[in-house]
Formats: structure tokens, C-alpha cells, sequence
């Protein structure tokens, strides 16, 4: 008999007083999504599935459930502050700018790391990188082939997919704009720029809103302040591995965007 | 598949199979270890380790107790994560065929390991195909359990620990003694005398003037590691989760050698406990909020890396995942034991248990220290050794692991089923012939007179003093004064004080 089929035999065997079936979900219906919402893509069909699937009970039982769009603006307001507050609480910068500032932000902040190098992911705005000071020098993604190359490298900007405000967590699926994988961890200063919108309440309006999605699955990196040990006497050193300075700017939505996510969001959260 | 009658006594733990039994093989690291007191009294002599211990535990109870205090309804988040795993256990086959599929459908390879020997030859395996001397690792539990190092070091591999503990483990020779800080037996003094002696002679030396400071040593450790991550061809590590209907495997932790190891290598073998199986994406939620603020006291550890399968342009081309039973369908088996296998490895019954924090881990005589140890290790390696009988006595049972445990697992009660089977299959021992001849005795008021009778003499004799040991109860008198017996039962005051009145 096969390892495999030895395996399966004895775990079944094992349980064989277990007389209930499997959980509804475990059929070939995994991402089932929102059955109302079908055909809307990326950003606005994660809104809406969120709602579904918290029905579905993920959402419940993990304190305050609804996540992006939450009804009102004092509780959105609540929500990214205490984004900024968590993040900042890992010993990450954090800065808050308006759509405008972003490009005067990135210069002043890799200025001030003294950063004389620059990897750029594929499809990050240019116009971000506008008022760079001129001796940062860039390298466009794809032209980055070895490890090594990418060591000599003292910064990269990206944005992010989510951001979690009771953790202070970003979440990468490094799709455009984001880079792949090693971008954000051989330099040693990452900038993620985060859009309000994508700031979620806590990690479950996270993990729905991240699921995969069948045959085009994105790996997930989750960031919570700069990399950390307390492996030598349990005192805390910030900065083994990953980039030892994070810095996160979040970007006010635009008023028009603020109006959309309100009219998006209707009845949620109640 | 085709039925096979031999299988169904190897999942007894019967004679079965003779190439693969049911329980894991104690590994030779472990098979001469003394039974538990006699390695704690050894640990116990240590005073800076003591030292360290309590100062570890106590820290990361505190930062655990803050974070968890922060969760509004945490008791419910541990229901919802118990019950998580429970789905996945009680229908394990369901759910690890249902992964199998989805990680092959993501383009992994999935490779099944009936005990460590077959994981560890499927992944030289693979490693040798790739000719290459050296992997980078990830610090996981299950590779230490199966000794996949050894494994590879025999077949001239040199496997490189990449988590800072773990490398202080690793470069000082040594065994890791917490689940999550597996070199807090170690002081910085220590560490650094061993990065000065030992890094040179396996990649980049320590700096000259390297001194005790925690983060001049973590700098020392990043240098001498990145060298090996920019060359590394082959990753290697386990995953805290394995998602069944996505085929997501989940890595978290700290430092950012996890991110390394799984990102820049060409080729990732991951070896993955059956047990780390969750049904669905969904049930991230709870265990993504459990973990962190059970094991570091963090509301969130600083990295988790999720990866499905292959990601074409991004990370390694080439995926493997080895699923490890290595005697867990032998805890599966048993109706209470099986919970165990609900264990997220968090480390949080090690730092509130109050025999842990004071012999350390090495006593436990296993990777799996703690409270968690003493149950596991006997469950996945049977009771044949001296150590894991000891291990279900390793315990006060006060109850305060199953009350930090995130996945609600029982442990006092583990315990005590635990220690009534070793006791069961021990035959006659001092205590059960105690207790029989205590059976015996009570169970006739005659024999009980005649008993008494003999012990108030005995009192007389000793006149009051403290019996300080009587033969054959050593370990228990050695630790507890025995009350002498007084001269005069309660039968004899009564017939003395009120004659034979109703007697």
C-alpha cells in the first residue's frame, strides 16, 4: 500500500467513531463568494463579499465584525486612527498625507534615511516618484535578475492590498504596484504607501476580503512593524532579516471616493 | 484504494506493520534519557538557567495576559479556533485529500511520509537531485521531531538554521529548550562567545570586536546568514497551517529568515504534520488572531508569509510538500487523547506551567517541552521508555496550560488518563500493590482493627517522632515528613470512653 493510501486509511480508521459528516463548506464549492455580487472583480467585489461571508460566520464572535466601510465617519475615522496607532506602536514611522503630498512625502522621507538607491516595482505611479532628489538613484523591477543586485539596493516604495488597524498590519499579494516578493525584504528600508480605503477594521474583515481566488491564487506577505527578534535574553532588537526600517504613509481618499464607499456601503456593520 | 487487512492492526498498535508502526521510533537523541526527576534534578542545579527561565516566562506571560485582555471575547475566539481544528481532525481524511488536490492544482508536488524515516529520505531525495551541499531553514518543530538535519548531514548536506535562536542552538552544539525561544537557556555572554568561536568555521566569521550586546549580536547573525540566503538553491520548512480548500500554506514569524527561506531559494520543501490541516480559508481568522498573542504577546508577529503552490515570477519555481504522520493517526485514534493534535505550538502552556519554568525544556527529553510535552511525547512515541512514563507526571495539574492553551486542549486531563495507562501497563508496582493492599484491608473491619492495632503499636514505638522514610517509598518520603502513627486508634478511644455500647 501507498504511503498515501496507508495514511488516509489509518486516519479514517482512527475516527471511525465520528458519525458526523464534514462541515457544508467542504465540498467542491470553496470560494462560493458572494452570489450576489457576482462579476465584480478585485477592490469592489472584496467589499461585497466581505458582507456575505461574514454572514456566512466568519465574522462573528471576533469582537466588532465589519471592516472597510463601516457605516459611519466617526467609526471610520476611529478605524484609521487606530491603524496609524498600531503601526506606529511597532516602532514603524507612519506619515499622513492627502493624495497631493505623496510625491513631496516619498522624497523628504528617503531623504532623510539618506537613501541613495531605489528598487521600483512594475505599475507603481510614476508621478510618486516625481520630486525624488536627484541623487536616488531607481531600478525598475524588471530589470532587476539576481539576488544580489537587489542586496545593493537601499529602499523600495510599494502599496499594499490591505491594511488592518486593530494589528497595524499591511498586508502585500504583490500585484502591480506591490513587486514581487523579494523587493520588499533584501533592502533595507521599505515605504508602503496604504490607501484608506483598503484599511479594514480587524483581521477577519482581512482574511475575507484576501481570499484567494481559484487558478490565479497571489502568495500574501502580512508586515506588523520592521522585522524583530527577542531570541538574546528576551530583549527586543528590531531589524534581523527583513528591511530594519518600515515606513507607511496613508493616503487620504479622495472626497469623491470617501462619497462612493459610503453609498457603497449601505446597512453593513448594523 | 484497496482494502488491506494488516492495516487495521498497525492503527491498533498491534503487531501490524513491521516497517511502519503506528508510534514514532524515540529518536536516538532521546533513547538514554533518564525519566523526568532525575533530568529536571540535573537542570534544576542550574541557577543561571533558573534565572532565565523565570525572567522569560514571566515576561511573556505578562505580554500575553495584555494582549489577550485587549480581544473582547476571547474565550469565544478559542471555541472557534478548537473547533476549527476538531473539523479538521474528526474528518482528516476528507480534508487532507481535499488539500492534496488543491496544492496540485496550484502546481505543487505532495508527497506522503508514514514516519520520519520516509520523510527524511523524500526529502534528501529531492535535495540530492539538486545537487546541492547546503539548504536554508526555517526554524519548525516537525523537522526537528523527525531530525531532518541528521538526515541530511549523513547524506553530506549541510542544513542551515536561519532563526537566531535556533542558529545559537545550532553553532553552540546544542538542544533548543522553549518552543518559541529555544535558546533562552543561554545568556549573552554565552551567545557571544559561541558566534566568535563557531561562525567562522561555517561561513562569514563574527566581527572582531563583537560584543555582548543583544543587537550587535543580531547584526552578526544577519550578516553571517545573508550570505547563505543569497546563494541558497533549496528552502526547507514546516507550516504553522495548511489550508484545505485554498492549498495555502501559512509560515509566521518574527525575523524575516522565514520570508527569506521561502522567497529566494529556486526549490521550497515544506514538511507538514497532518494535523496542521484547517478546512477552509475562513478559519485563518480566529487561528491569525490565537496565535500571535498566545505565543510572543503580540497582537500581530511581525511576518506571515501565504503561499499556494507555485507563483509563476515570484519566489520558488519548484514546490514540495511532505505530509508527516509520524504517529499522529495514533493519537488520532484515541477518543480523548486526540485533542493534543489540536496544538498550534504557541508556547503559552510552557510559560504559565510552574514546573516548566523552573527545569527548562531539556528535562522534557524531547523537542516538544512543557506541559504540551509531557502529553504529546507519550502519545506519539507510546510509553515504552523511562522518559515518556515520567512525562504524564511532570505536573502539578494546577490547570493553568489548559487555561492559556488558544485551542482549548485539556491537558490536566490528558495528564491524568495518561498516567492511569502507564500505570495499567506498568504491572505491580509499589504504589498499585499499596493501593491494592489498602483494598484489602478496608474492606474488612476485622483486618482493619487487627491493622490499627499493629500501627498504635508501631506509634508507641516511635514515640512520636517524624518518620523520616520507610522503605520502599523513597521518592515520596524523601520529599514529605510521615505523620507517626498515633497510640491509640478512634475504635480504641471509643471502647475506652464509652465501653462497648454499641459496638
Amino acid at each position: 500500500m501507498s504511503a498515501r493510501d496507508e495514511i488516509l486509511s489509518r486516519v479514517r480508521d482512527a475516527v471511525a467513531d465520528v458519525t458526523t459528516p464534514p462541515r457544508a463548506s467542504t465540498g467542491t464549492t470553496s470560494t462560493e463568494g458572494a452570489p450576489g455580487s457576482a462579476g465584480s472583480a478585485s477592490a469592489a467585489g472584496s467589499a461585497s463579499s466581505a458582507s456575505s461571508a461574514g454572514s456566512a460566520g466568519s465574522g462573528d464572535g471576533a469582537g466588532s465584525g465589519d471592516g472597510a466601510a463601516r457605516g459611519e465617519g466617526s467609526a471610520r475615522d476611529e478605524t484609521l486612527d487606530l491603524f496609524a496607532e498600531n503601526v506606529a506602536d511597532y516602532r514603524a514611522t507612519v506619515v499622513r498625507a492627502t493624495g497631493e503630498e505623496v510625491p513631496g512625502v516619498l522624497a523628504d522621507v528617503l531623504s532623510d534615511l539618506g537613501c541613495r538607491s531605489l528598487v521600483v516595482p512594475s505599475g507603481l505611479d510614476p508621478a510618486w516618484l516625481g520630486r525624488l532628489p536627484d541623487m536616488v538613484a531607481t531600478l525598475p523591477e524588471s530589470e532587476v535578475t539576481s539576488h544580489r543586485q537587489l542586496d545593493a539596493v537601499d529602499a523600495v516604495v510599494t502599496t499594499a492590498s490591505v491594511g488592518i488597524a486593530v494589528t497595524g498590519t499591511i498586508v502585500l499579494d504583490h500585484a502591480a504596484g506591490q513587486g514581487r516578493r523579494e523587493l520588499t525584504l533584501v533592502p533595507d528600508t521599505h515605504v508602503c504607501v496604504v490607501a484608506e480605503r483598503d484599511v479594514v477594521h480587524d483581521v477577519s474583515d482581512a482574511v475575507t476580503r484576501l481570499r484567494p481566488s481559484p487558478g490565479s491564487a497571489r502568495p500574501l506577505t502580512w508586515i506588523s512593524g520592521p522585522s524583530a527578534t527577542s531570541d538574546i535574553e528576551l530583549q527586543r532588537v528590531e531589524g534581523v532579516h527583513g528591511p530594519r526600517t518600515l515606513v507607511v504613509v496613508i493616503v487620504a481618499d479622495p472626497a469623491a471616493a470617501q462619497v462612493a464607499d459610503a453609498v457603497d456601503a449601505p446597512g453593513r456593520g448594523h | 484504494m484497496s482494502p488491506d487487512p494488516a492495516h487495521d492492526r498497525a492503527v491498533d498498535g498491534g503487531a501490524g506493520h513491521a516497517a511502519y508502526p503506528p508510534v514514532q521510533v524515540t529518536s536516538p537523541t532521546f533513547v538514554g534519557m533518564p525519566k523526568f526527576p532525575k533530568a529536571a534534578r540535573a537542570e534544576l542545579a542550574n541557577a543561571q538557567q533558573r534565572r532565565n527561565l523565570r525572567h522569560a516566562t514571566h515576561t511573556i506571560r505578562d505580554k500575553r495576559a495584555h494582549v489577550v485582555a485587549e480581544v473582547d471575547d476571547w474565550e469565544a475566539l478559542r471555541v472557534k479556533g478548537a473547533d476549527a481544528k476538531d473539523e479538521a481532525l474528526t474528518h482528516l481524511a476528507d480534508y487532507l485529500e481535499r488539500l492534496e488536490e488543491s496544492l496540485t492544482a496550484n502546481g505543487a508536488v505532495v508527497h506522503w511520509a508514514r514516519d520520519a524515516a520516509e520523510a527524511n529520505r523524500i526529502v534528501v531525495d529531492i535535495v540530492r537531485a539538486k545537487e546541492v551541499d547546503e539548504v536554508v531553514k526555517v526554524k519548525s518543530m516537525v523537522t526537528q521531531e523527525i531530525e531532518l538535519n541528521e538526515a541530511l548531514e549523513a547524506a553530506g548536506v549541510s542544513a542551515w538554521e536561519t532563526d537566531l535562536a535556533e542558529l545559537i542552538v545550532q553553532l553552540g552544539h546544542d538542544r533548543p529548550s522553549h518552543i518559541l525561544v529555544p535558546a533562552i537557556h543561554r545568556n549573552r555572554k554565552e551567545i557571544r562567545d559561541i558566534f566568535v568561536r563557531e561562525m567562522g568555521a561555517v561561513g562569514r566569521p563574527a566581527p572582531e570586536d563583537l560584543t555582548d550586546d543583544p543587537a550587535r549580536l543580531a547584526e552578526a547573525a544577519r550578516l553571517h546568514l545573508r550570505e547563505k540566503f543569497m546563494r541558497a538553491k533549496v528552502g526547507i520548512s514546516g507550516a504553522n497551517f495548511a489550508v484545505a480548500d485554498t492549498g495555502t500554506l501559512v509560515v509566521v514569524e518574527s525575523e524575516g529568515n522565514g520570508r527569506m527561506c521561502l522567497t529566494l531559494p529556486e526549490t521550497l520543501i515544506s514538511v507538514v504534520g497532518i494535523e496542521k490541516v484547517l478546512p477552509t480559508w475562513d478559519d485563518l481568522s480566529a487561528m491569525l488572531q490565537l496565535l500571535p498573542r498566545s505565543s510572543t504577546g503580540e497582537r500581530m508577529n511581525p511576518y506571515t508569509t501565504m503561499w499556494t503552490g507555485v507563483h509563476e515570477g515570484d519566489g520558488p519555481q519548484e514546490v514540495h510538500v511532505v505530509l508527516l504522520d509520524n504517529g499522529r493517526s495514533h493519537v488520532l485514534a484515541d477518543r480523548v487523547g486526540r485533542q493534543a493534535l489540536r496544538c498550534i505550538r504557541c508556547s503559552a502552556c510552557l510559560n504559565v506551567c510552574p514546573v516548566y519554568e523552573r527545569t527548562g525544556g531539556h528535562a522534557y527529553g524531547s523537542v516538544y517541552p512543557g506541559p504540551i510535552g509531557a502529553v504529546l511525547n507519550p502519545q506519539l512515541r507510546g510509553t515504552a521508555s523511562d522518559i515518556d512514563r515520567s512525562l504524564p507526571y511532570a505536573s502539578s495539574l494546577c490547570g493553568a496550560c489548559f487555561d492559556a492553551c488558544p485551542v482549548r486542549i485539556n491537558i490536566p486531563e490528558l495528564l491524568v488518563e495518561l498516567r492511569g495507562k502507564v500505570v495499567e501497563e506498568s504491572g505491580p508496582t509499589a504504589e498499585s500493590a499499596a493501593m491494592k493492599a489498602a483494598a484489602w484491608v478496608l474492606s474488612d473491619p476485622r483486618r482493619l482493627a487487627t491493622a490499627q492495632k499493629a500501627a498504635t503499636i508501631a506509634g508507641r514505638l516511635t514515640g512520636g517522632r517524624t518518620i523520616r522514610s520507610v522503605p520502599g517509598l523513597g521518592a515520596w518520603t524523601n520529599a514529605r515528613d510521615l505523620p507517626s502513627p498515633p497510640t491509640e486508634t478512634f475504635r480504641q478511644w471509643w471502647v475506652r470512653e464509652h465501653g462497648n455500647e454499641d459496638a
